[in-house]
Protein backbone atom coordinates (compact mmCIF):
# COMPACT_ATOMS: atom_id res chain seq x y z
CA UNK A 1 0.00 0.00 0.00
CA UNK A 2 1.28 3.39 -0.68
CA UNK A 3 2.08 5.60 1.94
CA UNK A 4 1.42 8.92 2.76
CA UNK A 5 4.90 10.44 2.33
CA UNK A 6 5.19 9.13 -0.94
CA UNK A 7 2.28 10.85 -1.68
CA UNK A 8 3.68 13.79 -0.22
CA UNK A 9 6.71 13.15 -2.33
CA UNK A 10 5.18 13.12 -5.34
CA UNK A 11 3.03 15.93 -5.12
CA UNK A 12 5.96 18.15 -3.55
CA UNK A 13 7.62 17.20 -6.96
CA UNK A 14 4.57 18.46 -9.07
CA UNK A 15 3.19 21.73 -6.77
CA UNK A 16 6.92 23.17 -5.77
CA UNK A 17 9.71 21.72 -8.54
CA UNK A 18 7.83 21.74 -11.74
CA UNK A 19 7.05 18.42 -11.97
CA UNK A 20 5.36 17.99 -15.69
CA UNK A 21 5.21 15.58 -18.39
CA UNK A 22 7.23 17.95 -21.38
CA UNK A 23 4.85 16.50 -24.30
CA UNK A 24 2.71 13.63 -25.70
CA UNK A 25 3.29 14.11 -29.35
CA UNK A 26 1.43 11.84 -31.56
CA UNK A 27 3.35 10.82 -34.74
CA UNK A 28 1.53 11.08 -37.73
CA UNK A 29 2.82 9.35 -41.15
CA UNK A 30 1.38 11.53 -44.82
CA UNK A 31 2.75 8.87 -46.69
CA UNK A 32 -0.81 7.54 -47.87
CA UNK A 33 -1.70 11.34 -48.36
CA UNK A 34 0.66 11.07 -51.71
CA UNK A 35 -0.93 13.36 -54.62
CA UNK A 36 0.25 14.30 -57.84
CA UNK A 37 -2.36 17.62 -57.10
CA UNK A 38 -0.90 20.28 -54.46
CA UNK A 39 -4.24 21.32 -53.66
CA UNK A 40 -5.65 17.73 -52.86
CA UNK A 41 -2.22 16.70 -50.91
CA UNK A 42 -3.03 19.69 -48.59
CA UNK A 43 -6.76 18.16 -48.36
CA UNK A 44 -5.79 14.93 -47.26
CA UNK A 45 -2.85 16.13 -45.06
CA UNK A 46 -5.61 17.94 -43.28
CA UNK A 47 -8.26 15.22 -43.10
CA UNK A 48 -5.58 12.73 -42.00
CA UNK A 49 -4.43 15.06 -39.34
CA UNK A 50 -7.34 16.68 -38.00
CA UNK A 51 -9.09 13.09 -38.11
CA UNK A 52 -5.83 11.45 -35.82
CA UNK A 53 -5.41 13.63 -33.34
CA UNK A 54 -8.83 15.03 -33.28
CA UNK A 55 -8.83 13.73 -29.81
CA UNK A 56 -5.41 14.25 -28.94
CA UNK A 57 -5.45 17.33 -26.31
CA UNK A 58 -8.70 16.11 -24.79
CA UNK A 59 -6.89 12.72 -23.88
CA UNK A 60 -3.81 14.65 -22.58
CA UNK A 61 -6.31 17.12 -20.51
CA UNK A 62 -8.21 14.32 -18.87
CA UNK A 63 -5.08 12.44 -18.03
CA UNK A 64 -3.54 15.28 -16.72
CA UNK A 65 -6.20 15.62 -14.67
CA UNK A 66 -6.90 12.43 -13.24
CA UNK A 67 -2.99 11.85 -12.36
CA UNK A 68 -2.71 15.09 -11.36
CA UNK A 69 0.24 15.73 -13.31
CA UNK A 70 0.69 18.54 -15.72
CA UNK A 71 1.21 17.63 -19.32
CA UNK A 72 2.26 21.00 -20.67
CA UNK A 73 2.06 20.27 -24.64
CA UNK A 74 0.23 18.11 -27.05
CA UNK A 75 2.12 18.26 -30.18
CA UNK A 76 2.47 16.60 -34.13
CA UNK A 77 5.05 15.40 -35.73
CA UNK A 78 4.51 14.20 -39.36
CA UNK A 79 6.32 12.60 -42.41
CA UNK A 80 9.03 14.83 -43.45
CA UNK A 81 7.00 17.12 -45.85
CA UNK A 82 9.90 17.50 -48.88
CA UNK A 83 9.27 13.16 -48.84
CA UNK A 84 5.33 13.26 -48.12
CA UNK A 85 4.46 16.11 -51.06
CA UNK A 86 7.50 15.57 -53.37
CA UNK A 87 4.69 13.62 -55.81
CA UNK A 88 3.02 16.76 -56.42
CA UNK A 89 5.75 18.45 -58.48
CA UNK A 90 5.12 21.80 -56.89
CA UNK A 91 7.44 24.60 -56.86
CA UNK A 92 7.10 26.07 -53.49
CA UNK A 93 5.76 23.85 -50.54
CA UNK A 94 4.33 27.57 -48.92
CA UNK A 95 0.42 26.23 -49.11
CA UNK A 96 2.07 22.69 -47.21
CA UNK A 97 2.99 24.95 -44.25
CA UNK A 98 -0.29 26.94 -44.30
CA UNK A 99 -2.46 23.96 -44.48
CA UNK A 100 0.02 22.21 -41.02
CA UNK A 101 -1.11 25.16 -39.06
CA UNK A 102 -4.32 25.36 -40.48
CA UNK A 103 -4.52 21.77 -38.76
CA UNK A 104 -2.63 22.30 -36.04
CA UNK A 105 -5.13 25.11 -35.06
CA UNK A 106 -8.08 22.79 -35.12
CA UNK A 107 -7.12 20.12 -33.15
CA UNK A 108 -5.35 22.34 -30.34
CA UNK A 109 -1.94 21.67 -30.54
CA UNK A 110 0.64 24.45 -29.63
CA UNK A 111 3.30 22.93 -32.62
CA UNK A 112 3.03 20.71 -35.36
CA UNK A 113 6.67 19.73 -36.27
CA UNK A 114 7.78 17.98 -39.51
CA UNK A 115 8.46 20.65 -42.78
CA UNK A 116 11.39 19.09 -43.13
CA UNK A 117 13.67 17.32 -45.58
CA UNK A 118 16.61 15.15 -44.64
CA UNK A 119 19.44 15.89 -47.29
CA UNK A 120 22.33 14.41 -45.80
CA UNK A 121 23.66 13.21 -48.66
CA UNK A 122 22.04 14.85 -51.32
CA UNK A 123 19.02 16.99 -52.06
CA UNK A 124 16.04 15.82 -54.66
CA UNK A 125 13.89 18.51 -56.11
CA UNK A 126 11.33 18.12 -53.35
CA UNK A 127 14.31 18.53 -51.13
CA UNK A 128 15.48 21.91 -52.67
CA UNK A 129 11.54 23.12 -53.02
CA UNK A 130 11.18 22.77 -49.14
CA UNK A 131 14.30 24.55 -47.92
CA UNK A 132 13.32 27.31 -50.59
CA UNK A 133 9.95 27.86 -48.86
CA UNK A 134 11.07 28.06 -45.32
CA UNK A 135 11.79 31.18 -44.99
CA UNK A 136 8.20 32.83 -46.05
CA UNK A 137 6.55 29.45 -44.51
CA UNK A 138 8.06 30.38 -41.23
CA UNK A 139 6.94 33.99 -41.33
CA UNK A 140 3.02 33.26 -41.90
CA UNK A 141 2.13 30.18 -39.38
CA UNK A 142 2.40 30.43 -35.89
CA UNK A 143 2.63 26.67 -34.97
CA UNK A 144 4.74 25.13 -37.70
CA UNK A 145 8.14 23.85 -36.83
CA UNK A 146 10.60 22.83 -39.75
CA UNK A 147 13.90 20.98 -39.48
CA UNK A 148 17.10 19.78 -42.44
CA UNK A 149 18.86 16.94 -41.48
CA UNK A 150 22.20 17.71 -43.63
CA UNK A 151 24.80 15.28 -41.75
CA UNK A 152 24.70 11.46 -40.33
CA UNK A 153 27.46 9.46 -39.36
CA UNK A 154 26.69 7.42 -41.81
CA UNK A 155 26.98 10.09 -45.11
CA UNK A 156 28.93 12.99 -43.88
CA UNK A 157 27.63 16.45 -44.61
CA UNK A 158 26.01 18.12 -47.12
CA UNK A 159 27.77 21.11 -47.47
CA UNK A 160 25.58 22.32 -49.89
CA UNK A 161 22.61 22.07 -47.84
CA UNK A 162 25.11 23.79 -45.01
CA UNK A 163 25.55 26.61 -47.69
CA UNK A 164 22.19 27.33 -48.39
CA UNK A 165 21.10 27.40 -44.81
CA UNK A 166 23.35 29.68 -43.55
CA UNK A 167 21.45 31.66 -46.28
CA UNK A 168 18.04 30.68 -45.55
CA UNK A 169 18.35 31.90 -41.80
CA UNK A 170 19.17 34.81 -42.30
CA UNK A 171 16.03 35.32 -44.93
CA UNK A 172 14.11 34.11 -42.11
CA UNK A 173 15.40 36.05 -39.41
CA UNK A 174 14.86 39.11 -42.49
CA UNK A 175 11.02 38.31 -42.87
CA UNK A 176 10.31 38.02 -39.40
CA UNK A 177 12.48 41.18 -38.07
CA UNK A 178 9.71 42.56 -36.79
CA UNK A 179 9.07 40.01 -33.86
CA UNK A 180 13.00 39.35 -33.36
CA UNK A 181 13.56 37.23 -35.75
CA UNK A 182 11.25 35.11 -34.55
CA UNK A 183 10.89 32.51 -37.47
CA UNK A 184 14.65 30.97 -36.88
CA UNK A 185 13.11 29.85 -33.44
CA UNK A 186 10.85 27.30 -35.23
CA UNK A 187 14.04 26.12 -37.40
CA UNK A 188 16.93 23.84 -36.62
CA UNK A 189 19.64 21.66 -38.54
CA UNK A 190 20.49 18.44 -37.87
CA UNK A 191 23.25 15.44 -38.02
CA UNK A 192 21.65 12.54 -37.16
CA UNK A 193 18.08 13.51 -36.72
CA UNK A 194 16.55 11.07 -34.73
CA UNK A 195 13.42 9.15 -36.32
CA UNK A 196 10.83 9.79 -33.33
CA UNK A 197 11.88 12.59 -31.55
CA UNK A 198 8.76 13.82 -29.55
CA UNK A 199 10.74 17.53 -28.98
CA UNK A 200 10.10 20.93 -30.74
CA UNK A 201 11.69 21.95 -33.29
CA UNK A 202 13.03 19.04 -34.38
CA UNK A 203 10.14 16.68 -34.17
CA UNK A 204 9.17 14.57 -37.36
CA UNK A 205 7.89 11.55 -38.22
CA UNK A 206 10.51 8.84 -39.64
CA UNK A 207 9.79 6.98 -42.47
CA UNK A 208 10.50 3.59 -40.61
CA UNK A 209 7.67 4.55 -37.94
CA UNK A 210 3.97 3.02 -37.10
CA UNK A 211 1.18 5.05 -39.09
CA UNK A 212 0.52 6.79 -35.86
CA UNK A 213 2.22 6.73 -32.76
CA UNK A 214 2.67 8.38 -29.14
CA UNK A 215 6.25 9.72 -28.00
CA UNK A 216 6.29 11.50 -25.03
CA UNK A 217 9.40 13.62 -23.37
CA UNK A 218 9.27 14.45 -19.51
CA UNK A 219 11.08 16.73 -17.82
CA UNK A 220 11.80 17.66 -14.66
CA UNK A 221 15.08 19.43 -13.62
CA UNK A 222 13.45 21.30 -10.67
CA UNK A 223 12.80 17.95 -9.53
CA UNK A 224 16.60 16.87 -10.27
CA UNK A 225 17.92 20.46 -8.75
CA UNK A 226 15.83 20.28 -5.57
CA UNK A 227 17.08 16.81 -4.64
CA UNK A 228 20.55 17.87 -5.03
CA UNK A 229 20.21 21.11 -2.46
CA UNK A 230 19.99 17.73 -0.05
CA UNK A 231 23.70 16.55 -1.17
CA UNK A 232 25.37 19.30 -0.63
CA UNK A 233 29.27 18.52 0.03
CA UNK A 234 29.02 14.34 -0.81
CA UNK A 235 30.97 12.78 -3.11
CA UNK A 236 30.48 11.80 -6.71
CA UNK A 237 28.80 8.32 -6.22
CA UNK A 238 26.57 9.65 -4.01
CA UNK A 239 25.38 12.42 -6.73
CA UNK A 240 24.93 10.15 -9.15
CA UNK A 241 22.89 7.88 -7.00
CA UNK A 242 20.15 11.00 -6.26
CA UNK A 243 20.04 11.57 -9.62
CA UNK A 244 19.39 8.60 -10.79
CA UNK A 245 16.75 7.78 -8.19
CA UNK A 246 15.36 10.70 -8.94
CA UNK A 247 15.12 10.04 -13.27
CA UNK A 248 13.65 6.91 -12.41
CA UNK A 249 11.04 8.23 -10.72
CA UNK A 250 10.05 11.04 -13.11
CA UNK A 251 10.59 8.69 -15.95
CA UNK A 252 7.78 6.29 -14.48
CA UNK A 253 5.52 8.81 -14.84
CA UNK A 254 5.99 9.58 -18.37
CA UNK A 255 5.90 6.09 -18.88
CA UNK A 256 2.68 5.54 -17.12
CA UNK A 257 1.38 8.90 -19.33
CA UNK A 258 2.79 7.32 -22.38
CA UNK A 259 0.86 3.69 -21.96
CA UNK A 260 -2.45 5.51 -20.78
CA UNK A 261 -2.52 8.20 -23.75
CA UNK A 262 -1.57 5.13 -26.17
CA UNK A 263 -4.50 3.21 -24.77
CA UNK A 264 -7.29 5.61 -25.19
CA UNK A 265 -5.92 6.87 -28.28
CA UNK A 266 -5.70 3.70 -29.49
CA UNK A 267 -2.42 4.33 -31.22
CA UNK A 268 0.68 2.54 -30.37
CA UNK A 269 3.18 3.64 -27.91
CA UNK A 270 6.76 4.73 -29.13
CA UNK A 271 9.24 5.52 -26.98
CA UNK A 272 9.95 8.12 -23.80
CA UNK A 273 12.49 10.75 -24.67
CA UNK A 274 14.93 10.94 -21.62
CA UNK A 275 15.54 14.66 -22.13
CA UNK A 276 15.67 16.84 -18.94
CA UNK A 277 14.29 20.00 -20.81
CA UNK A 278 14.35 23.47 -18.73
CA UNK A 279 11.46 26.22 -19.45
CA UNK A 280 11.53 29.81 -18.52
CA UNK A 281 9.72 29.07 -15.49
CA UNK A 282 12.26 30.16 -11.78
CA UNK A 283 13.50 27.13 -10.95
CA UNK A 284 13.21 24.92 -13.96
CA UNK A 285 16.81 24.94 -15.16
CA UNK A 286 18.89 22.99 -16.08
CA UNK A 287 21.80 25.50 -15.69
CA UNK A 288 20.64 25.80 -11.74
CA UNK A 289 21.75 22.00 -11.62
CA UNK A 290 25.33 22.25 -12.78
CA UNK A 291 24.92 25.19 -10.22
CA UNK A 292 24.27 23.03 -7.57
CA UNK A 293 26.78 20.36 -7.98
CA UNK A 294 29.51 23.34 -7.33
CA UNK A 295 29.66 25.66 -10.33
CA UNK A 296 29.79 29.39 -9.99
CA UNK A 297 28.26 29.85 -13.26
CA UNK A 298 27.40 27.54 -16.37
CA UNK A 299 30.17 27.88 -18.46
CA UNK A 300 32.87 27.51 -15.75
CA UNK A 301 35.28 25.17 -15.90
CA UNK A 302 34.00 21.76 -14.86
CA UNK A 303 31.01 22.43 -16.90
CA UNK A 304 31.67 19.93 -20.04
CA UNK A 305 32.52 17.51 -16.67
CA UNK A 306 29.25 18.00 -14.68
CA UNK A 307 26.71 18.52 -18.11
CA UNK A 308 28.61 14.21 -18.80
CA UNK A 309 27.56 13.38 -15.18
CA UNK A 310 24.16 14.45 -14.75
CA UNK A 311 23.39 13.47 -18.25
CA UNK A 312 24.40 10.00 -18.14
CA UNK A 313 23.06 9.07 -14.81
CA UNK A 314 19.19 10.27 -15.97
CA UNK A 315 20.18 7.83 -18.84
CA UNK A 316 21.00 5.16 -16.12
CA UNK A 317 18.09 5.76 -13.83
CA UNK A 318 15.48 6.57 -16.95
CA UNK A 319 16.49 3.33 -19.35
CA UNK A 320 15.17 1.10 -16.43
CA UNK A 321 11.86 2.92 -15.75
CA UNK A 322 11.45 2.54 -19.48
CA UNK A 323 10.04 -0.15 -21.56
CA UNK A 324 11.52 2.04 -25.21
CA UNK A 325 13.61 4.90 -24.90
CA UNK A 326 14.14 7.25 -27.69
CA UNK A 327 14.11 10.69 -29.34
CA UNK A 328 17.28 12.39 -28.34
CA UNK A 329 17.56 11.67 -25.03
CA UNK A 330 20.14 14.31 -24.62
CA UNK A 331 20.58 17.43 -21.95
CA UNK A 332 19.20 20.47 -23.74
CA UNK A 333 20.18 23.50 -22.87
CA UNK A 334 18.14 25.93 -25.29
CA UNK A 335 19.75 29.84 -23.77
CA UNK A 336 16.31 31.29 -24.03
CA UNK A 337 14.38 28.74 -22.34
CA UNK A 338 16.58 28.80 -19.11
CA UNK A 339 16.75 31.18 -16.47
CA UNK A 340 20.38 30.39 -15.52
CA UNK A 341 22.02 30.09 -18.97
CA UNK A 342 20.95 33.42 -19.43
CA UNK A 343 22.22 35.04 -16.33
CA UNK A 344 25.35 33.16 -16.95
CA UNK A 345 25.72 34.27 -20.66
CA UNK A 346 24.82 38.03 -19.04
CA UNK A 347 27.79 37.42 -16.58
CA UNK A 348 30.21 36.70 -19.30
CA UNK A 349 30.55 33.26 -18.35
CA UNK A 350 29.23 31.42 -20.85
CA UNK A 351 30.05 31.87 -24.62
CA UNK A 352 29.03 29.86 -27.64
CA UNK A 353 32.42 27.95 -27.94
CA UNK A 354 31.67 26.54 -24.36
CA UNK A 355 28.17 25.37 -25.41
CA UNK A 356 29.85 23.87 -28.52
CA UNK A 357 32.13 21.94 -26.26
CA UNK A 358 29.02 20.71 -24.05
CA UNK A 359 27.56 19.40 -27.32
CA UNK A 360 30.21 16.42 -27.17
CA UNK A 361 29.25 14.99 -24.23
CA UNK A 362 25.63 14.84 -24.39
CA UNK A 363 23.94 18.44 -25.15
CA UNK A 364 22.03 18.09 -28.28
CA UNK A 365 22.97 21.23 -29.61
CA UNK A 366 23.31 24.84 -30.17
CA UNK A 367 19.75 25.81 -28.94
CA UNK A 368 18.20 28.97 -28.97
CA UNK A 369 21.33 31.31 -29.52
CA UNK A 370 20.16 35.16 -30.71
CA UNK A 371 23.70 36.43 -32.49
CA UNK A 372 23.90 39.71 -33.71
CA UNK A 373 21.56 40.48 -36.79
CA UNK A 374 25.04 41.38 -38.98
CA UNK A 375 26.49 37.73 -38.42
CA UNK A 376 27.33 36.94 -41.96
CA UNK A 377 25.52 33.60 -43.96
CA UNK A 378 28.88 31.97 -44.14
CA UNK A 379 29.68 32.48 -40.43
CA UNK A 380 26.24 30.84 -39.51
CA UNK A 381 27.41 28.10 -41.91
CA UNK A 382 30.30 28.05 -40.40
CA UNK A 383 29.00 27.45 -36.87
CA UNK A 384 26.23 25.09 -38.15
CA UNK A 385 29.41 22.79 -39.95
CA UNK A 386 31.25 22.43 -36.50
CA UNK A 387 28.23 21.58 -34.31
CA UNK A 388 27.36 18.89 -37.70
CA UNK A 389 31.01 17.54 -37.32
CA UNK A 390 30.62 16.72 -33.95
CA UNK A 391 27.58 14.89 -34.40
CA UNK A 392 29.00 12.59 -37.25
CA UNK A 393 32.28 12.43 -35.46
CA UNK A 394 31.04 11.40 -32.26
CA UNK A 395 28.44 9.87 -33.62
CA UNK A 396 25.55 11.42 -31.72
CA UNK A 397 22.59 13.76 -32.99
CA UNK A 398 23.61 17.10 -32.77
CA UNK A 399 21.43 20.35 -33.69
CA UNK A 400 21.83 24.22 -34.40
CA UNK A 401 18.55 26.32 -34.00
CA UNK A 402 20.53 30.15 -34.12
CA UNK A 403 18.51 33.33 -34.48
CA UNK A 404 20.28 36.20 -35.66
CA UNK A 405 18.31 39.07 -34.66
CA UNK A 406 17.80 41.69 -36.99
CA UNK A 407 18.81 45.00 -35.80
CA UNK A 408 20.56 43.35 -32.73
CA UNK A 409 23.81 43.90 -31.39
CA UNK A 410 25.74 41.73 -28.33
CA UNK A 411 23.96 42.55 -25.27
CA UNK A 412 20.68 43.29 -26.38
CA UNK A 413 17.93 40.87 -25.58
CA UNK A 414 15.49 39.18 -28.18
CA UNK A 415 12.18 38.52 -26.81
CA UNK A 416 10.14 35.61 -28.11
CA UNK A 417 7.85 35.35 -25.99
CA UNK A 418 5.79 32.28 -24.44
CA UNK A 419 7.65 28.94 -23.98
CA UNK A 420 10.46 30.38 -26.38
CA UNK A 421 11.63 32.73 -23.68
CA UNK A 422 13.66 35.50 -24.17
CA UNK A 423 17.41 35.29 -25.14
CA UNK A 424 20.38 37.49 -24.63
CA UNK A 425 22.23 38.31 -28.08
CA UNK A 426 25.99 36.42 -27.89
CA UNK A 427 28.92 37.38 -29.24
CA UNK A 428 30.08 35.49 -32.51
CA UNK A 429 33.72 34.57 -33.60
CA UNK A 430 33.86 36.85 -36.94
CA UNK A 431 36.63 35.99 -37.90
CA UNK A 432 36.04 34.81 -42.07
CA UNK A 433 35.43 31.12 -42.62
CA UNK A 434 33.98 31.76 -46.18
CA UNK A 435 37.03 30.01 -48.36
CA UNK A 436 35.91 26.76 -46.44
CA UNK A 437 31.93 27.24 -46.76
CA UNK A 438 31.89 28.50 -50.66
CA UNK A 439 33.37 24.82 -51.49
CA UNK A 440 31.40 22.81 -53.12
CA UNK A 441 30.12 18.92 -52.13
CA UNK A 442 29.92 16.90 -48.85
CA UNK A 443 32.61 15.73 -46.38
CA UNK A 444 32.45 12.06 -46.58
CA UNK A 445 31.83 10.16 -43.92
CA UNK A 446 34.13 9.22 -41.23
CA UNK A 447 35.96 5.92 -41.37
CA UNK A 448 34.39 4.61 -38.42
CA UNK A 449 31.44 4.65 -39.68
CA UNK A 450 32.86 1.34 -41.56
CA UNK A 451 31.15 -0.85 -39.27
CA UNK A 452 29.99 -3.68 -41.32
CA UNK B 1 -9.69 -2.20 -8.62
CA UNK B 2 -9.40 1.36 -9.47
CA UNK B 3 -8.10 3.24 -6.85
CA UNK B 4 -7.31 6.82 -5.85
CA UNK B 5 -5.79 8.91 -3.77
CA UNK B 6 -7.23 11.76 -2.11
CA UNK B 7 -5.21 14.18 -0.25
CA UNK B 8 -6.25 17.33 1.72
CA UNK B 9 -3.45 19.68 2.19
CA UNK B 10 -4.00 22.55 4.70
CA UNK B 11 -4.85 24.13 7.99
CA UNK B 12 -6.65 21.99 9.92
CA UNK B 13 -10.41 22.78 10.53
CA UNK B 14 -13.36 21.17 12.01
CA UNK B 15 -15.56 18.86 9.67
CA UNK B 16 -13.18 17.78 6.91
CA UNK B 17 -13.31 14.75 7.05
CA UNK B 18 -17.11 14.61 7.84
CA UNK B 19 -17.24 16.98 4.29
CA UNK B 20 -15.26 14.61 2.03
CA UNK B 21 -16.94 11.89 3.55
CA UNK B 22 -20.25 12.41 2.93
CA UNK B 23 -19.81 13.68 -0.41
CA UNK B 24 -17.62 9.95 -1.01
CA UNK B 25 -21.03 8.32 0.45
CA UNK B 26 -23.19 9.79 -1.92
CA UNK B 27 -20.73 8.81 -4.97
CA UNK B 28 -20.56 5.00 -4.03
CA UNK B 29 -16.85 5.35 -3.75
CA UNK B 30 -15.57 3.32 -0.55
CA UNK B 31 -13.18 4.67 1.50
CA UNK B 32 -10.48 1.47 1.98
CA UNK B 33 -7.65 3.43 4.36
CA UNK B 34 -6.95 6.93 5.59
CA UNK B 35 -4.08 8.21 7.31
CA UNK B 36 -2.74 11.47 8.30
CA UNK B 37 0.58 13.47 9.25
CA UNK B 38 1.55 17.15 10.51
CA UNK B 39 4.55 18.13 7.82
CA UNK B 40 5.61 22.33 8.53
CA UNK B 41 2.46 22.60 10.47
CA UNK B 42 0.27 21.63 7.65
CA UNK B 43 -2.22 19.19 7.94
CA UNK B 44 -2.16 16.49 5.11
CA UNK B 45 -4.55 13.74 5.28
CA UNK B 46 -4.52 11.09 2.66
CA UNK B 47 -7.23 8.66 1.71
CA UNK B 48 -7.07 5.26 -0.14
CA UNK B 49 -10.45 5.00 -2.14
CA UNK B 50 -12.25 2.51 -4.50
CA UNK B 51 -13.35 4.01 -7.39
CA UNK B 52 -14.76 1.19 -9.35
CA UNK B 53 -18.47 1.26 -7.86
CA UNK B 54 -18.76 5.51 -8.58
CA UNK B 55 -21.04 5.79 -12.08
CA UNK B 56 -19.07 9.95 -12.25
CA UNK B 57 -15.88 10.27 -14.13
CA UNK B 58 -12.66 10.52 -12.30
CA UNK B 59 -12.70 14.01 -13.52
CA UNK B 60 -15.76 15.18 -12.34
CA UNK B 61 -14.73 13.75 -9.06
CA UNK B 62 -11.69 15.73 -9.43
CA UNK B 63 -13.54 19.05 -9.80
CA UNK B 64 -15.62 18.25 -7.10
CA UNK B 65 -13.28 17.24 -4.14
CA UNK B 66 -11.66 20.62 -5.38
CA UNK B 67 -14.89 22.59 -4.68
CA UNK B 68 -15.78 21.30 -1.41
CA UNK B 69 -11.71 22.08 -0.70
CA UNK B 70 -12.57 25.71 -1.64
CA UNK B 71 -15.35 26.10 0.04
CA UNK B 72 -13.63 25.39 3.34
CA UNK B 73 -10.14 26.61 2.40
CA UNK B 74 -8.04 23.78 2.07
CA UNK B 75 -6.79 22.05 -0.88
CA UNK B 76 -8.47 18.90 -1.49
CA UNK B 77 -7.10 16.49 -4.64
CA UNK B 78 -8.10 13.11 -6.03
CA UNK B 79 -5.42 11.21 -8.32
CA UNK B 80 -5.06 7.76 -9.49
CA UNK B 81 -3.45 5.24 -7.55
CA UNK B 82 -1.21 4.08 -10.79
CA UNK B 83 1.05 7.81 -10.53
CA UNK B 84 2.46 6.86 -7.24
CA UNK B 85 2.69 3.28 -7.62
CA UNK B 86 4.55 4.13 -10.97
CA UNK B 87 6.75 6.45 -9.00
CA UNK B 88 7.64 4.25 -5.84
CA UNK B 89 7.25 0.99 -6.62
CA UNK B 90 9.85 -1.27 -8.73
Amino acid sequence: MIHINEVVETNQMILEDNLDVRTITMGISLLDCASTSLEEFNQKIYDKITTKAKELVKVGEDISKEFGIPIVNKRISVTPIAIAAAGTNADSYVSVAQTLDRAAKAVGVNFIGGFSALVQKGATKSDLVLMDSIPEALAITDHVCSSINVGSTKAGINMDAVRRIGEMIKETAELTKERDSIGCAKFVVFTNAPDDNPFMAGAFHGVGEHDTVINVGVSGPGVVNKALESCKGSDFEELCEIIKKIAFKITRVGQLVAKEASKRLGVPFGIIDLSLAPTPAVGDSIAEILEAMGLEYVGAPGTTAALALLNDQVKKGGAMASSYVGGLSGAFIPVSEDQGMIRAVQAGALTIEKLEAMTCVCSVGLDMIAIPGSTKASTISGIIADEMAIGMINQKTTAVRIIPVVGKEVGDMAEFGGLLGSAPVMAVNNFSCEGFINRKGRIPAPIHSFKN
Amino acid sequence: MKRGIITVLGKDTVGIIAKVCTYLAEQDINILDISQTIIQDIFNMMMIVDLSRTDKDVSQIVDDLEGIGASIGVRIQLQREEIFNNMHRI
